[in-house]
């Protein structure tokens, strides 16, 4: 039976091959739009890291200067802070992080020396954001308490220096050091890169990782934002360690509830702390953001896909409507021949399954349609934005593919619910009269 | 004219009328509300940052190895650089106006009044900056190389003077630009500058910046490891000497490395690319959907005629002309189209209504409405003309056949 309407919407479709094509036209157009969009706010908007998303936590603390009038916390923490909160905060994986550039200087003398984008990070970053590694591995805690010469290579910048190959326990010089190589990493593109939001939410990862105690003890040229709210007591690198300047980004993985009431009264109380000796004079409302919710506060989602979004389901809104109103035309249009096959017996259920049906089969072709549309529309988008963030990311997954023939399924019988109840209700009589 | 048949006529399609004017409705929203957004980004982009960008480049010099000497290897890159034939002048400077990145601080009229204190983008240069940026000085006087001072990144200890963008001057002295020269304001660690000269325009480095009038120019070399060069050339000459220029200082000391050989041109549009990108996607939609709200027109006219060419060839038969068919059919068009406009002029303005509240954006001008609703009445009749010349040319003789 299925296959027999099928037939009929096939046949129907070749009677008013313009009209039904339009229709197509329109889902297609309706859907691909919505899903580019879709697909953007999926991959940029969505949750980097859903297994531990919520184990992940960022901390903000009550930085400002009540004199300073509109003065948001700097979403980051200062070196005195940071210190404090990394002595205290043992018994959780932790890191403090933050971002660098030094010149690498090759072995191989054909090769120019170049600058790197690095970031200084604790051993724990490698496991709590789970990053995968390709040979080695991260280095261990007690490198990071003795500031060891260690170094982890993005697979690009291993691909530059060695060519691809295992690096581990190889030499790299970087800023006039000898660094050795435990790790290289694998392919790993976070989109948001969500565990520094507020140095571009959608820039590539850094291309080598270094005990992060090193970039103050050998003095690393700091990366990144910098956010101070009170003048530096007296000059030199010492007096900005010492100053209420925020450049420094601290996560914590709390695994369970208990551990995240622990943590909360922990760095509550240290902030109470802190407050009675002078400092963190403006309170904020929230110490602890989980990665969605630190996604959420720091409005990783551009504001652009966001009108985009609203203007999106309008445009699939307006090609529904079309839809519906030419579906209308068009079933009512068919009143002999539904007045016929009434009159031969069919029953208004049947009738309405094979109305379903030809409605689902223009949403289906305008589905299929629609996929070719937003494969475009994500290419256009690559093209326009160019190099300005990483688009790897930028594609069909399975889940779009499978809601866009979904939705445009769905939304198309859904749009032809009425015209098909009208057509289904068509007085036979009237029709058989004509004939 | 026969408006009352038409209605009666229409209402008897009820659902075909609310379907197309729900369509219009939202077709007018969203082209009315991406023109508004296409128009604000344009005005956005088109802001002048206050210097010579189609003749300016930058080069970033950073230093490695033991013997570098930052120090030395600016005197001697600057010396080089202002030298060159073709080369208006060069200046060393911390970031790039409109580039994304810089620094910023604030300025306040006595130490230690942060209530007051007005926000500022810092660029630190030396004493040729205003002469390489294309700066107009409108009151006070230039740098000169007494001023420069020469400090490690660490220090925090700022030069002495300062000249500031007329917006600043004015922002801190009420009375304008003249009555700012020779005033001294306070850094916020309470440091004294003396203002020596105020320029028409320099914009600072985020274009999304509230303040983006706001710059002051610092008479400082900051040592950090890294130098940008800003150079201005003569008009047409960029794209000689910029692969020169590399080669030259490239040439002149192997302890560095030199990156980011890139236009003014070029930064300005990577910064406001978001912006063109929008403003392109905008104008796809818009095409868009006046063609789908267009053609979904098209095919229900065309369909409700031909379910009516029996009464249309009556009509005919009692003596209609051609004219009053075709008017009848553009006539129906305007009513289910008004209706649309009406419907869409709410919605505009109530999803205008929710931009401005969620994003900050200004209001959509009053203007924008009344335009949108024309045009999309127009695009209405010129959408139904065809059908309806061709409903006019069905003969009066189809009003005695049966089928």
């Amino acid at each position: 039976m299925f296959i027999y309407y099928v037939r009929l919407a096939l046949l129907s479709y070749r009677r008013n091959p313009i009209l039904s094509s339009l229709m197509v036209l329109a889902v297609a157009i309706g859907i691909g739009a919505y899903m580019v969009i879709f697909t953007l706010n999926y991959f940029m908007g969505g949750d980097p890291i859903p297994h531990k998303s919520s184990q992940l936590y960022h901390i903000q603390l009550d930085y400002g200067n009540p004199a300073f009038p509109d003065f948001d916390p700097p979403p980051q923490l200062t070196y005195i802070d940071t210190m404090a909160l990394l002595d205290l905060t043992t018994d959780y994986p932790r890191t403090a992080t933050s971002k660098f550039v030094g010149v690498v200087e090759p072995e191989n003398q054909e090769i120019r020396p170049f600058s790197v984008s690095g970031r200084g990070n604790f051993s724990d970053f490698f496991t709590m954001f789970d990053i995968p590694f390709q040979y080695g591995s991260g280095w261990d805690r007690s490198a990071d308490e003795g500031r060891q010469q260690v170094i982890v290579l993005s697979q690009e910048l291993n691909e530059q220096l060695f060519g691809g190959a295992d690096s581990v326990g190889e030499t790299v010089h970087l800023h006039g050091y000898n660094f050795t190589v435990v790790g290289v990493l694998d392919n790993w593109t976070p989109v948001p890169k969500f565990y520094d939001v507020n140095n571009g939410p959608f820039d590539p990862i850094e291309e080598a990782y270094i005990p992060w105690h090193l970039i103050v003890s050998l003095r690393l040229d700091r990366a990144g934002n910098t956010n101070c709210w009170q003048a530096p007591e007296g000059d030199g690198f010492q007096a900005f360690l010492n100053a209420e300047c925020a450049w420094i980004q601290f996560w914590v993985e709390l695994q369970d509830r208990n551990a995240y009431e622990d943590y909360l009264n922990f760095i509550n109380s240290y902030a109470a702390e802190q407050k009675s000796f002078g400092r963190l004079q403006q309170p904020v409302d929230k110490r602890l953001f989980d990665v969605n919710e630190w996604m959420i506060e720091q409005e990783v989602l551009p504001d652009e896909t966001r009108i985009l979004s609203a203007l999106a389901a309008m445009l699939l809104a307006v090609c529904l409507l079309n839809t519906v109103g030419l579906l209308l035309s068009k079933f009512l249009g068919k009143a002999p021949e539904i007045g016929v096959r009434q009159a031969l017996g069919a029953h208004k259920g049947s009738l309405f399954i094979q109305h379903v049906i030809e409605a689902g089969f223009i949403g289906a072709l305008g589905g299929v349609l629609g996929l070719g549309v937003a494969a475009l529309g994500l290419e256009g988008i690559k093209i326009l934005m160019g190099d300005m963030i990483v688009s790897d990311w930028m594609h069909l997954n399975l889940t779009v593919v499978l809601v866009t023939i979904a939705l445009a399924i769905v939304s198309t019988v859904i749009a032809g619910l009425y015209p098909i109840w009208r057509a289904c209700n068509i007085n036979p009589a009237i029709h058989l009269k004509l004939q | 004219m026969e408006f009352g048949p038409i209605l009666r006529a229409l209402l008897r399609n009820k659902l075909g009328i609310i379907l197309i004017a729900v369509q219009i409705a939202f077709t007018m929203t969203v082209i009315v509300n991406a023109i508004y957004i296409i128009n604000q980004r344009g005005e956005l982009m088109s802001r002048p940052s206050g210097t010579d960008e189609n003749n300016l480049f930058y080069i970033r010099s950073i230093g490695f190895g033991q013997n570098f000497n930052e120090e030395t290897t600016v005197a001697d890159d600057l010396a080089r650089l202002r030298q060159t034939p073709g080369i208006v002048d060069a200046t060393v400077i911390n970031t790039v106006p409109v580039s994304n990145s810089g620094s910023s601080s604030a300025f306040l009229l006595e130490p230690g009044e942060l209530a007051s204190s007005v926000p500022s983008a810092i660029y630190y240069a030396d004493h040729r900056s205003l002469n390489t940026m294309g700066l107009e000085l409108v009151a006070g006087v230039d740098f000169t190389e007494a001023d420069v001072l020469i400090r490690e990144s660490s220090s925090n200890a700022n030069a002495d003077t300062v000249i500031i963008t007329q917006a600043l001057a004015e922002q801190l002295f009420p009375e304008g630009a003249q009555a700012a020269i020779g005033q001294v304001v306070y850094t916020p660690s309470d440091q004294a500058v003396r203002i020596i000269g105020v320029v028409r325009q320099l914009q600072a480095p985020w274009p999304l910046w509230e303040d983006i009038e706001n710059s002051a120019i610092f008479p400082e070399i900051v040592i950090d490891g890294a130098s940008l060069y800003l150079i201005r050339t003569e008009p047409g000459e960029q794209d000689r000497l910029m692969p020169m220029v590399e080669e030259m200082l490239g040439a002149s000391n192997e302890q560095r490395i030199l990156r980011q050989l890139r236009t003014m041109a070029d930064t300005r549009e990577e910064s406001y690319r978001i912006d063109s990108v929008m403003t392109r996607i905008l104008s796809i939609v818009i095409a868009t959907l006046i063609f789908i709200t267009a053609m979904g027109i098209v095919g229900l006219a065309v369909f409700s005629i031909n379910r009516r060419r029996k009464q249309i060839g009556t009509r005919r038969a009692l003596g209609a002309t051609q004219g009053s068919i075709l008017r009848h059919f553009l006539v129906e068009n305007a009513i289910i189209s008004g209706f649309g406009v009406l419907g869409g002029a709410v919605l505009t303005i109530a999803f205008n209504m929710f931009l401005v509240q969620t994003f900050n954006m200004p209001r959509i001008d009053w203007y924008y409405i009344p335009a949108g609703m024309l045009a999309l009445l127009l695009v209405g009749q010129l959408a139904v003309v065809g059908p309806s010349r061709a409903a006019s040319r069905i003969t009066p003789a189809l009003a005695t056949r049966s089928v």
